[in-house]
């Protein structure tokens, strides 16, 4: 493929003039994988989806309903292909739930939006003396960047916000992207490879200066990035952001749509589904971690009306879509599911028909990367309101379960900036259920 | 990322701001050589103090004779020693000029200021560059804008005025009116979002229905440096706060209502949004608030142990704002000075600079009380906290690490020790004004103040859309993101800026005479504010000279300037 530029700029034209150009200035170190391995794409590679459900989703209404508690609510639970009940609300995952497991004993203690989403991303509470990294971090740095043909970020956050890199560095961060997959800027316009190489060898000689100058990371980080970026502007790769090659019958699978024309699937509809699909495309292309978000959970009113008629219909199409896709492709057993908010929500129905945040006793969804599938692993009390089972869980627990799945050894210690030593997952344990 | 930073001696433009300089070294820019003179801070010559004198840091004064400001360094120097560790070099000109433009004014210095402050031999020039940068107009834009964004976020909330909120700002800063006038009148505004802008910050607290809480809680963080927001449902787990003191605060803040007016459009014959308005309401008594138990409790106006008239006649805002300005050093000193602080600094004396309390003691205590003590009795003049802040020792060290102070790296978690400047990232803002300075496009005139205004607001929108997100959590600086380099190396800002048109400053300065030397300085003062090195100079000569199209070389070279790392942060 010809990259996103007018000229038809292709990567090894590109690295050719480059190589003249760096002749002229020495210092040329923007290139990092230059000796991309085609053949390192073909192999199986693991990857992890995280379905980011931004708000704190109410779980006692998905995955782990209460009949007959006051708690209850206005749902039914169906039996699935797998070994536990879900929502009513939710037909089409329950016919594809023999692959994907509940975590039902959540305990997690926060239960402020941001508090949460740090906790969850990062299986750390926040604390004021270091920024620890998400998990998708955690996973460009072990995983992502030992992957030497990939030419695109190894976390990309598909419609949602930022999470830190944390200690690990900016190079780690999650690169954000619309449900459209259409990244700005990354035209060159009228310039031409050959001055691309001259403007970037004349960059590399004052960059190297001022980190030479020794002020603090922030130097060397910004160098990495404008790295990481020509890269991506080069990359016969930006094509796994185009969902809209796919056919429309495969968009309708993530969407719960019926296949119409292309333009009609792409100027609406399901966002999540869409999103979901992209993640698919890039894990096949070789991103070892995609986050997609999905907003809307913070049901503090009317949470019974949302969740049957916004919510779970898209949620349930999107999650039997990708499950589906990822199975027709033979990729289920490398890519791991994970399906998690900042927190669950109460167990008691407010006054407002709706339910605040709740992070004593919830639940998350985890399945695919050999994993096993269809069971649901601790439990809750008849109302909700407590866990039941011996053993509740963290999500350094749920992170060790992925880090398992995608090959990272438990044992891996990263160091803060500060020189303390940082165990993976927070030192969370595998979930031997889920393991086998 | 480990070892991304060697602690090798670094040979390149080092030489112009440290004891590594040797005059030999200069004649080898004989073409060069007056401008390159010019621009040797006088300290450098001076050279290193012999045994039993007075280090430079001793005898250090940025010209500025006040006894808060000797305290303050004094103060530092021996909590240096006390830590065992020895301060950066003194910064040299250029790089402070830089500095405390960016800092003060928000922008870049231009060539020409830089050559001028270089050039000066006045032994107080830094104290009165101080001066004169607080009597500047981008003084009042600047700050206007820095507390605009920090009262009612990059992003305009709904039925919130921008403009009604930076005209409040404007003339608060304009007029350097006392910081506990400023707050007072936030706290207890009333009326008409365009004629009183001090509403919309109310305004902007107040989205949700939700009693005052996100009214309370940025009060807290925003003016008082105390995070309380925990505290809404719960005691704090690690600082004083009670569940009860954070509804005894939200009870002041329950005689506020806003009413968002609606009007007729003639023309659609449909109804439209109209002003916002913040209005009294009739409020007396406690308020009420759930425990964790599930067991309601009241909660009555009281302030740091201070209690106020519950009945319905109580201005419960008026009273809020006298009791937080009471006593000899209040929280509300204590708030303005860290922030400050942390702004030049970059660091505060407690991380994060919002969260103070017992729980998080502060660096530098005696610095911090001294500071907060002399504010309260200026009579909370922000100007004047400046000048002591701006002429400390601590602001004009090098930013640069040597083995001797290596612990101080608060980036990596250690103790802010204040034994350098720590390297801050631009804001939005900065990044976009010092482009405009850069590349003289202010001086051009093209399209008016009022087209390029609303260019700036444009592009600063789309900023925050593109590289904010949905939590509330704005970018609000350049964060080192793949899209911000994309837009950096692609955009239309930095494309304008080098594109070579007639008129132009970088058509203008190669349509200039002199050699190709001295444009490639003038490169270098207009973007980085300072001079090339040799080993700069040497290498980009060959590149021009070695190429087609020397425009085009030229054009490149101010390309990679404006993208470089050194260009895009305040050290």
């Amino acid at each position: 493929m010809n990259l996103p530029t007018p000229d038809g700029m292709s990567r090894r034209h590109f690295m050719r003039h480059l190589a003249t150009a760096a002749a002229t200035i020495p210092t040329m170190q923007f290139i990092s994988h230059v000796q991309a391995n085609a053949a390192d794409l073909k192999k199986r590679q693991k990857a992890c989806i995280l379905m980011w459900m931004s708000g704190g989703p109410p779980t006692i209404d998905i995955w782990d309903l209460k009949p007959g508690s006051k708690n209850g609510g206005d749902f039914k639970p169906i039996a699935t292909k797998g070994d536990l009940q879900i929502s009513e609300h939710m037909p089409k995952t329950a016919m594809v739930m023999d692959n994907l497991s509940v975590i039902r004993a959540m305990s997690t203690r926060e239960a402020d939006h941001n508090r949460g989403r740090y906790y969850m991303h990062t299986a750390y509470v926040p604390n004021p003396t270091v920024v620890h990294p998400s998990f998708g971090s955690v996973v460009s740095y072990e995983v992502g960047a030992k992957r030497s043909a990939l030419e695109i970020p190894a976390y990309i956050s598909i419609g949602g916000g930022g999470t830190s890199p944390g200690f690990l560095g900016m190079a780690h961060s999650p690169f954000l992207v619309d449900s459209t997959g259409r990244i700005n800027n990354a035209d060159m316009g009228n310039v031409t490879a050959d001055r691309l190489g001259q403007r970037l060898s004349m960059l590399s000689l004052v960059e190297d200066n001022f980190i030479k100058s020794n002020r603090g990371e922030y130097g060397q980080a910004h160098k990495d990035i404008y790295g990481k970026a020509v890269n991506l502007m080069t990359s016969a790769q930006m094509e796994a952001f185009q969902v809209e090659k796919e056919s429309p019958e495969t968009l309708a699978m993530y969407s719960g749509e019926p296949a119409q024309g292309r333009g009609m699937m792409m100027g609406g509809g399901n966002n999540f589904g869409r999103s979901l699909l992209m993640a698919r495309r890039l894990v096949e292309a070789g991103v070892p971690f995609v986050e997609v978000d999905f907003g809307g959970w913070d049901l503090h009113q009317n949470v019974f009306q949302t969740l049957r008629d916004q919510r779970l219909p898209a949620l349930d199409a999107g999650i039997a879509g990708l499950i589906t896709d990822l199975k027709q492709r033979g990729m289920y057993d490398d890519v791991t599911l994970v399906w998690m908010g900042e927190f669950g929500r109460t167990p008691r129905i407010n006054q407002d028909i709706g339910r605040d945040h709740w992070a004593a006793s919830w639940s998350v969804a985890i399945g695919g990367g050999g994993l096993r599938g269809g069971v649901a692993v601790g439990e809750t009390d008849k109302d909700g309101t407590s866990i039941a089972s011996s053993q509740s869980y963290l999500p350094g627990d749920v992170w060790a379960t992925v880090a398992h799945a995608m090959g990272i050894p438990l044992d891996t210690v990263h160091t803060s900036k500060r020189g303390r030593p940082m165990k993976i997952a927070n030192g969370g344990t595998a979930i031997k259920e889920l393991i086998g | 990322m480990a070892g991304q930073f060697g602690t090798a001696p670094c040979e390149s433009w080092m030489h112009f701001c440290g004891t590594q300089w040797k005059p030999s070294r200069s004649a080898l820019l004989a073409a060069s050589c007056a401008v390159l003179v010019a621009v040797l801070p006088l300290d450098v010559v001076r050279g290193a103090a012999p045994n039993g004198a007075k280090s430079e840091f001793e005898s250090f004064s940025s010209g500025s004779a006040d006894d808060v400001v000797s305290f303050i360094n004094q103060s530092f120097l021996q909590s240096w020693k006390d830590n065992e560790v020895q301060p950066s070099p003194l910064t040299d000109d250029a790089e402070w000029l830089r500095r405390v433009s960016l800092d003060l004014i928000g922008h870049i210095p231009t060539a020409d200021e830089v050559q001028q402050f270089v050039a000066d031999k006045d032994a107080a020039k830094r104290s009165k560059m101080i001066d004169t940068l607080l009597d500047h107009p981008d003084y009042v834009r600047n700050w206007t804008t820095i507390w605009t964004n920090l009262s009612i976020g990059q992003q305009t909330p709904r039925r919130v005025s921008r403009d009604g909120m930076m005209k409040f700002y404007r003339e608060a800063f304009g007029r350097n009116r006392p910081w506990k006038d400023v707050v007072s009148d936030l706290v207890t505004a009333d009326g008409h979002f365009e004629e009183n802008g001090a509403v919309n910050y109310i305004l902007a607290q107040m989205q949700d229905n939700d009693d005052g809480v996100q009214l309370t809680a940025m009060t807290a963080r925003l003016f008082l440096g105390t995070q309380v927001q925990c505290t809404q449902c719960h005691n704090h787990p690690f600082n004083d706060w009670k569940q009860e003191q954070f509804w005894q605060v939200n009870s002041f803040f329950r005689q506020v209502r806003k009413i968002e007016h609606r009007k007729l459009d003639p023309q659609t014959g449909r109804q439209v949004d109209d002003f916002s308005e913040v209005v009294w309401r009739d409020f007396a008594g406690p308020v009420y608030f759930e425990k964790r138990s599930g067991l309601m409790q009241v909660a009555f106006p009281i302030f740091d142990g201070r209690e106020v008239d519950a009945g319905p006649d109580t201005e419960r805002r008026q009273e809020f704002a006298r009791l937080i300005c009471e006593g000899e050093r209040p929280q509300l000193a204590y708030a303005a000075v860290n922030r400050m602080w942390a702004h030049f600094l970059g660091a505060g004396f407690t991380r994060p600079v919002d969260d103070m309390g017992p729980h998080n003691p502060p660096t530098n205590p005696a610095v911090l009380d001294r500071l907060a003590e002399e504010f309260v009795k200026s009579g909370y003049d922000n100007k004047q906290l400046i000048r002591w802040v701006a002429n400390s020792l601590p602001y004009h060290l090098s930013s640069r690490m040597t083995p001797k102070n290596e612990v101080d790296n608060p980036a990596a978690g250690e103790t802010a020790l204040f034994s350098r400047v720590y390297v801050k990232p631009m804001s939005a803002e900065q990044l976009f004004d010092s482009l405009i300075v850069a590349t003289n496009a202010h001086q051009s005139g093209r399209g008016g103040w009022e087209a390029a205004e609303r260019q700036r607001e444009e592009w600063l929108q789309q900023f925050v859309r593109d590289f904010g997100n949905d939590m509330n959590e704005e970018s609000s600086s350049f964060d080192g993101s793949i899209p911000q380099a994309l837009m950096m190396m692609n955009g239309p800002l930095i494309r304008d800026a080098v594109a070579f048109q007639p008129g132009s400053h970088l058509a203008e300065i190669l349509a200039g005479r002199g050699s190709d030397a001295q444009k490639i300085q003038t490169l270098y003062l207009s973007a980085l504010g300072r001079q090339p090195t040799r080993q700069e100079i040497n290498t980009f000569q060959r590149v021009i000279r070695a190429s087609r199209d020397p425009l085009v070389a030229y054009q490149d070279l101010f390309w990679a300037l404006l993208n470089s790392n050194e260009f895009i942060f305040v050290f």
